[in-house]
């Protein structure tokens, strides 16, 4: 049995869009470091996530985007979160980890930061 | 334990079991009163413990054995969870979240829990292994929303 999660990708100017569907738990959040990996390699100025498509995700989801936020940070790069649906925010609001993101609500918002 | 478990089920360690489980989780607790966001949070805690089994009682293996037993409480209302394994057994006073300050990935799962649930108790397995009750009781709004809804249920 295999469950791929489906991470689609887009450019738009100088940001790249990341947008992960399904749930990302102990199971899925592999696929999705490897996705986050292979964009960051290629040093885009932003990196958006787009969660609208996600409807869960557990701590292990979580780590994948503070790694993420971690290297973004460290190589200078822009990387926002958007879309946020009620059951990730409180996920990240039980870790107290949200403070740590750049968020937008929507995509257009997150393209103008 | 002074009842059997409403369900029961034995699941193998393999991490793409943790969605069917999570959805047994979320009707279960809608069908005992929680509200969206105590679902969410009570899901997310189960989800929690067994991907702990998983990751540190069977090293990733996915093909060692989880028991996991649900009742629903009814004075005061909420769910009771044991989760057992035959997995590495650890001292439960060294179970503990780690420190939010200190951000990096991974470590969240005991806080989550610990955090979600009235109660977390670890303790070794008699034979070997973990065991792991969790209990979570209905919030006061929760009660006040379930109780009404009883009432208009009943009317004639």
């Amino acid at each position: 049995m295999t469950h791929e999660l489906l991470i689609a990708q887009t450019v738009t100017g100088d940001a790249i869009v990341l947008r992960p569907g399904g749930d990302i738990d102990m199971a899925r959040a592999p696929s999705v470091r490897k996705a986050v990996a292979e964009v960051m390699r290629t040093r885009p100025q932003k990196l958006i996530i787009d969660l609208s498509s996600v409807s869960y995700m557990d701590s292990s989801g979580i780590a994948t985007l503070v790694e993420a936020l971690q290297h973004a940070m460290r190589n200078k790069m822009k990387f926002v979160l958007v879309g946020i649906t009620p059951r990730v925010k409180s996920a990240f609001e039980i870790s107290r980890l949200l403070g740590l993101f750049t968020s937008a609500p929507t995509l257009e918002d997150a393209l103008r930061l | 334990m002074e009842r059997e478990p409403e369900i029961s089920i034995r699941l193998f360690s393999d991490p793409q079991l943790l969605a069917p489980v999570r959805a047994l989780m979320d009707t279960l607790a809608k069908s005992v009163g929680f509200g969206e966001k105590s679902r969410g949070l009570l899901t997310l805690a189960l989800d929690e413990a067994l991907a702990n089994v998983i990751r540190h009682g069977y090293k990733e293996r996915t093909d060692e054995m989880i028991w996991l037993n649900l009742w629903r409480l009814r004075d005061p209302v909420g769910i009771r969870i044991v989760l057992e394994d035959l997995g590495r057994s650890v001292d439960p006073a060294m179970i503990k979240g780690r420190e939010l300050d200190d951000v990096r990935p991974g470590g969240l799962g005991v806080h989550i829990i610990r955090e979600t649930m009235n109660e977390s108790r670890w303790e070794n397995r008699p034979g070997g292994g973990m065991r792991l009750t969790l209990t979570k009781l209905l919030s006061p709004e929760e009660r006040q929303d379930s109780s009404t809804s009883q009432s208009e249920n009943t009317r004639p």
